[in-house]
């Protein structure tokens, strides 16, 4: 329980201290999910390096979140980095398990980076596009939607959980959480979208029904990874929680989706 | 004052490189002592592997905590000599040796003056993030002193932060795994597999690790 308010206190207060701080925050943020991510799944000895190229990229997609350019951020991670791990590891020339590497390196970037940083972007946002909450309230509304979804689902699943959606991956999951987790979520999103988000009535339903879902493949996804690589939680980084990616994991799939839902409804600025 | 300076280095410094960099991960800090006389004996695979050590204490235990390292690699060089020395705080051992003189004379008297040893039993990092033969001479050292308590740490990690032969470190997360403390039991065989099993059963409680 501890590791918790303390997370919501650091992340609160880097929300209230503006999007300079917060920035930094996620930048730090991103750098510890990746560092958990890489010691976990498999690196060749040759890789040390490709590892720390790796690292880099999150000053650079950070910068161009810092100087606001959108253009820069979307292209570095998905076009810029790929490349350039690619090369990179190309080079060092070792062929063995190089396609497994360099795609656990791909995979990495993506959702330590460059889905996280959406999160960070979005504090960008014009002051003029979004309510009195400010761009602060945007985040604070998508940190908190994607938390509660979790909770959602947890409690509806146990009072009600009888049919398994995925046995194998999370045993836990059953229809009865997810579809109560989502219904819930929808609602709670809908009822308080106008005082955080600008979107309208009918785009605010449809990101409270898609959000969850997305949300709850994060978490399935996280588990699959966890059961390939053999783990339980990722790491002892927060205890009672696991590690960065174990708390981060619905966060990384809903924070692109609610970027794009709220650019194509409702900011100018995306 | 040299004293003081190392304390606000460990605790400005390389704590928080530790923590926050390289993100260590500490189990079983009830059984580390924070008095001396003790022997701290983990696995070795890289430079990183002392910082992590010493980091586990707090920064008061600082003057009595001796990492014992090798004079023929930390002496070399005047600039070298000094920083192990006197900011690390090493206590350096004649690898080669002679046969007329004791080697383990200044791990001794260490002991004596109530510090806490930092010993790596393999006597040499190795290959990265793989466990070597132990050398005897924690068990003779564990011999002439028998009440002294030996603490076997696993150590996981550093040898991918930085091994052998690399010159600059990157970040990954590393384990430190204490065990509990045991002390001599008469029989140098039996000592050294009984300090070798533990460690090595010390790292089925860390992360895998997966380096191909």
């Amino acid at each position: 329980m501890n590791s918790w308010w303390l997370i919501c206190g650091i992340v609160g207060v880097a929300l209230l201290a503006g999007w300079q701080a917060f920035t930094i925050l996620f930048a730090y943020i991103s750098f510890v999910a990746l560092r958990e991510f890489l010691t976990l799944a498999p690196t060749r000895r040759e890789d040390r390096l490709v590892v720390l190229l790796v690292y880099m990229s999150i000053l650079i997609s950070y910068w161009a979140i810092w100087i606001n350019n959108y253009d820069y951020f979307l292209v570095i991670v998905p076009i810029y980095v790929f490349v350039g791990t690619a090369i990179t590891m190309a080079f060092m020339g070792r062929t063995d398990g190089f396609l497994a590497t360099v795609g656990i390196m791909h995979w990495g970037v993506i959702v330590c980076v460059y889905n996280l940083g959406h999160i960070a972007f979005l504090m960008r946002t014009p002051l003029g596009e979004v309510p009195q909450a400010g761009p602060a309230g945007l985040v604070f509304f998508l940190i908190f939607v994607t938390q509660f979804n979790d909770v959602a689902q947890y409690v509806w699943g146990k009072l009600l959980g009888r049919h398994k959606i995925s046995p194998r991956v999370s045993p836990n999951k059953t229809w009865e959480g997810a579809i109560g987790g989502f219904i819930t979520t929808a609602a709670v999103f809908v009822l308080l979208a106008p005082f955080f988000t600008p979107l309208t009535l009918y785009p605010s339903l449809l990101v409270g029904l898609t959000l969850p879902v997305l949300g709850f493949f994060g978490d399935i996804t996280m588990s699959a990874i966890k059961r390939d690589l053999g783990v339980k939680d990722t790491s002892r980084l927060l205890p009672g929680h696991g590690g960065a990616l174990d708390r981060l994991d619905s966060l990384m799939f809903t924070a692109p989706w609610y970027f794009h839902m709220l650019a194509i409804f409702a900011l100018e600025r995306f | 004052m040299l004293q003081l300076f190392r304390r606000l280095l460990l605790v400005c410094f390389v704590k928080p490189i530790a923590k926050l960099i390289i993100g260590m991960d500490v189990r079983g800090k009830r059984h580390l002592p924070i008095e001396g006389p003790a022997i701290i004996a983990a696995n070795h695979n890289s430079h990183i592997d002392t910082l992590l050590l010493i980091c586990l204490f707090p920064s008061g235990s600082l003057r009595h905590v001796r990492p014992v390292a090798a004079a023929d690699h930390f002496l070399r060089s005047p600039l070298s000599s000094w920083f192990s020395q006197k900011i690390v705080g090493i206590l350096p051992i004649d690898r080669k040796g002679g046969a007329k003189r004791d080697v383990l004379a200044g791990c001794r008297e260490a002991l004596e003056r109530d510090e806490i040893l930092l010993l790596f039993p393999e006597g040499t990092r190795g290959e990265a993030e793989e466990m070597g033969d132990f050398k005897s001479g924690v068990a003779r050292l564990a011999e002439t002193l028998p009440e002294t308590p030996i603490v076997p740490v696993y150590l996981q990690g550093a040898g991918r932060v930085l091994p052998r032969g690399a010159r600059i470190p990157v970040p990954f997360t590393c384990s430190a795994i204490i065990g509990t403390p045991f002390r001599w039991d008469g029989d140098r065989v039996s000592f050294m597999k009984t300090l070798k099993s533990t460690i090595e059963a010390l790292s089925a409680a860390a992360p895998p690790l997966r380096w191909i």
